[in-house]
């Protein structure tokens, strides 16, 4: 099918649909490179809906990057919605890219985006509606290579068969090593086998096929080994020593899609050690970008885009060093431009709600958002997340009587040895906090509670723990819906079914594809939208595979055991991890590492790069310069 | 547009543009967020609204149906200084998306009411593909015009199509020329819709292009008419 017959399909397609903005392209910004003058076709896939995608920083960063090279263009697709999806199995319409209406299949490089864990089934089903094979094995020359990065591919072995390379971290440097290497191969008439070797050798890729598991009588993993000893026993992740700059480009969708704004990572990284926290383990160390270089940034990309609103992005802004140079910076050069600044990921103390105060001409006081994750001093000690109830409610004092009507607390229930005192604790904290306000600013006073669900997940100090059982769940979600009713009180939590998907899939071992393709063979897709997920589907694909998802959502892992992700690196020691697990079991804090080196095995692991950017650009310690030999 | 006069002199402008290609599919909330981003863009000065949630003061003509392309959609934008219509244009012009065209900047008077409040009825042309073309279209609009009622139901109301089609003529088919063309009335609460018609007449309607090409205005009895 040639463009012009696909877009006359579209052009009758569309009408019909939901939203069809999100399956045009031609955004303002857009890049449309010529494709006989690229040698390296890449498309970046996003498999949520365009909305979601859209608002991936990720996506943004990379496609930025491979569109500078003079020799590659990038384009963008997003999971269609059902019925989109629908329509265009109808219509004979394959998966195509937004830029170019070319499918899929004629790219060489389709890179995946995995945030998280829920959007497997989506992976798949945009493979099929690109008509890629689904395994890598059954792909040959002519069909692209398909990669994957992000979060949740820190555990890649769950999605092992599908993807011919994983990107284990930051995609910055990798991405073009990986787009150079599969230019060069490509028309080279070298086989498949010898490109995923030299992929293999790239730091930080990791090519599952290369790799094989065996398993001990008790289903745990006995190992996973290389089956050529060209490539790596263990795949240590990529960092870039440095934040590049941000984004030269950003495009401006048509559609109202979930962040409509100007993202500017100030910091990557946190210091603070939650032990529940995936992202802080992971993304060490902390990086930092210079004030000067955020406020260029924002104006330039503001000029460009007509943005209205502007994001300043990190896992703690409370934590960037130079937080309140940067508002004060902001509301100097921005004022009187009708921008809104977002600053999420704010501390619970007073100086955070000074910070949102120096912002108000410059945003909307709808809600504050903090996240104490837990309400009693014990369970506090267990996550590492060590904020007083009374600073807290100080804190609320504080933006209740600055202006804000409602404030947003993040909590998480099924947290290890948790028990109904320590939810009934959350209630009782959420009333607490509302009362400050009505103290305040009376009726006008509310608190919306989040309370999500804790998932033990891989490369944490909780990754030997089980997660909580759906009936302990349920029973605390009853609980906190019975105490947190009334006037000025909401309660959000999530279904405890969708819960126990997310733990499966995400503390799973390489078997677990096959559940994975089953449950979309069966119809699975969009699990992360209740409209979509059907608990039953997984059960019947665990069923028939033969595998007991209690084995790796419920059952505590020996500290001896071989873990499904042990091969990959992610720089911190699993004897580190370890051992703030027996600390959380004594009810022992790790403070704040910015003040304390606790040598969690960063340092060692990117000792050459810390040597290459010293000083305050990481928040770790520097390392001595080695002495230069005569 | 209050009565104060210490009301700021704001300065007021009509732009017409076309909406086509890509944008052809964005909604009317979404056109309207894109049009103030490009008069962002533009660094025109965008007036604001008074008040705790200042909104531009921006107004998009009459809403187009999603799929229809068109070349005479009305902008009305206040700004806070005066900047010389060519300038408005070329500025506005180099700030869009692809599919929006900026075709005129003109300045209005700020007591009027709003172009798009005068409208009366807009004018269709209707192109298929020369494979989707429909058999005998003369026939199915004669017998279309012929009928004295043509009752239709939208979003689960009742109404009667015929008297809100003005004009509707088959034009001598080739790929350049329009194939049907069309003029509905397009008031608050009588809005003919070109796909509403040509389901009447049993064609699908997001077969071919409908490209929405002029706007009659109500006779305004405080103006002369040209």
């Amino acid at each position: 099918m040639n463009r012009s017959e696909l877009e006359r399909k579209l052009n009758r397609v569309l009408p019909t649909v939901q939203k069809p903005g999100r399956y045009t392209g031609g955004e303002f910004n857009q890049v449309l490179k010529d494709w006989d003058a690229t040698r390296l076709h890449a498309v970046l896939a996003f498999p949520d809906i365009y909305d979601l995608g859209m608002s991936n920083l990720g996506i943004t960063i990379l496609l930025d990057i491979l569109n500078r090279q003079d020799d590659m263009l990038a384009e963008r697709v997003f999971a269609p919605w059902s019925d989109m999806e629908t329509a265009m199995r109808a219509n004979d319409i394959p998966l195509y890219a937004l830029e170019s209406k070319r499918p899929l299949a004629e790219f060489d490089l389709l890179g995946f985006s995995l945030p998280y864990e829920t959007i497997y089934t989506n992976a798949l089903n945009m493979l099929d509606l690109a008509r890629i094979p689904l395994r890598s094995v059954d792909r040959g020359n002519a069909d692209p290579v398909v990669v994957a990065g992000g979060h949740a591919t820190f555990n890649p072995e769950p999605m092992a068969p599908f993807f011919d390379a994983f990107v284990i971290g930051e995609g910055e440097d990798a991405i073009l090593e990986v787009a150079e290497a599969v230019r060069d191969w490509k028309g080279s008439s070298r086989p498949r086998e010898e490109l995923l070797i030299e992929l293999a050798g790239i730091p930080g890729i990791y090519v599952p096929a290369l790799y094989a598991a065996a398993y001990n009588t008790d289903g745990t993993l006995a190992t996973l080994q290389p089956t050529t000893p060209q490539v790596p026993e263990r795949i240590l992740k990529r960092i870039v020593g440095t934040l590049p700059p941000p984004p030269q480009q950003l495009l401006v969708p048509f559609v109202d899609v979930t962040h409509n704004r100007v993202p500017i990572e100030i910091m990557r990284g946190c210091t603070r050690g939650c032990r529940f926290c995936h992202a802080g383990m992971i993304n060490r160390p902390v990086r930092e970008r210079p004030v000067e270089e955020i406020l260029t940034s924002i104006e330039r990309l503001l000029d460009q885009t007509g943005y209205e609103e502007v994001g300043l992005l990190s896992l703690s802004s409370s934590d960037y060093s130079h937080i309140l140079e940067l508002v004060k910076g902001v509301n100097e050069r921005f004022a009187g431009r009708h921008v809104n600044i977002s600053l999420p990921s704010l501390r619970i103390e007073s100086f955070s709600v000074e910070l949102m105060d120096l912002l108000k001409q410059n945003s909307n006081r709808g809600g504050f958002t903090l996240a104490p994750e837990a309400a009693t001093e014990r369970m506090r000690a267990i996550i590492n997340k060590p904020v007083s109830t009374e600073q807290l409610l100080e804190t609320a004092r504080e933006i209740y009587s600055r202006g804000w009507h409602t404030i947003k607390l993040y909590f998480m229930i099924g947290h290890p040895d948790e028990t109904l005192e320590d939810v009934q604790a959350i209630a009782d904290l959420c009333k607490a906090v509302l009362r400050e306000g009505q103290e305040q600013i009376g009726k006008r006073a509310s608190v919306l509670a989040g309370v999500g669900t804790f998932i033990p997940k891989p490369h944490t100090p909780f990754q030997w723990v089980p997660a909580d059982m759906p009936e302990m769940i349920t029973a605390k979600q009853d609980l906190l819906r019975r105490e947190l009713r009334g006037k000025g009180l909401k309660f959000n939590w999530t279904s405890p079914d969708e819960t126990m998907l997310e733990a499966l899939l995400s503390r799973g071992d390489r078997r677990l594809s096959e559940v994975i393709f089953r449950a979309w063979e069966r119809g699975a897709k969009f699990d992360a939208w209740r409209e979509h997920f059907s608990a039953e589907n997984w059960l019947a694909a665990c069923e028939e595979v033969g595998l007991d998802p209690e084995f790796y959502v419920h059952r505590e892992r020996g500290e001896e055991e071989r873990l499904p992700w042990d091969h990959i690196d992610i720089g911190v020691r699993k004897k580190f991890l370890l051992e703030d697990y027996r600390m959380s079991k004594a009810g022992e804090i790790r403070p704040d590492c910015r003040s304390h080196c606790y040598a969690c095995g960063i340092l060692p692991k990117f000792n050459q790069l810390r040597r290459e950017n010293p000083g305050p650009a990481w928040s770790c310690p520097d390392v001595p310069q080695k002495r230069a030999t005569p | 547009m209050t009565g104060d006069p210490n009301a700021p002199v704001k300065f007021r402008y009509e732009i017409t543009f076309a909406k086509e290609g890509a944008l052809r599919f964005c909604g009317q909330l979404d056109l309207q967020r894109t049009f103030e981003r490009a008069i962002r863009r533009a660094k025109l000065p965008l007036a604001y609204s008074q008040g705790f949630h200042p909104h531009p003061k921006l107004n998009l003509g009459a809403a187009l149906p999603l799929g229809i392309i068109s070349r005479c959609e009305v902008a009305d934008v206040w700004l806070e200084q005066p900047v010389p219509p060519a300038d408005i244009l070329q500025a506005l012009q180099a700030a869009s998306p692809e599919g929006l065209r900026i075709l005129a900047a003109q300045p209005a008077d700020t007591h009027t009411p709003a172009l798009q409040t005068r409208i009366a009825s807009a004018e269709y042309q209707i192109h298929w593909h020369p494979e989707d073309k429909p058999l005998d279209l003369e026939g199915r609009v004669e017998t279309l015009l012929a009928q004295a009622e043509i009752i239709r139901q939208r979003r689960k109301k009742t109404y009667n199509l015929r008297p809100l089609i003005e004009e509707m003529e088959v034009h001598p088919g080739s790929e350049s020329e329009p194939q049907l063309f069309l003029r509905v009335c397009l008031q608050p609460g009588k809005t003919g819709r070109p796909d509403e018609v040509l389901r009447a007449m049993g064609l699908d309607p997001y077969q071919p292009d409908i490209i929405r090409t002029a706007f009659h205005l109500k006779p305004d009895p405080a103006e002369e008419t040209d």
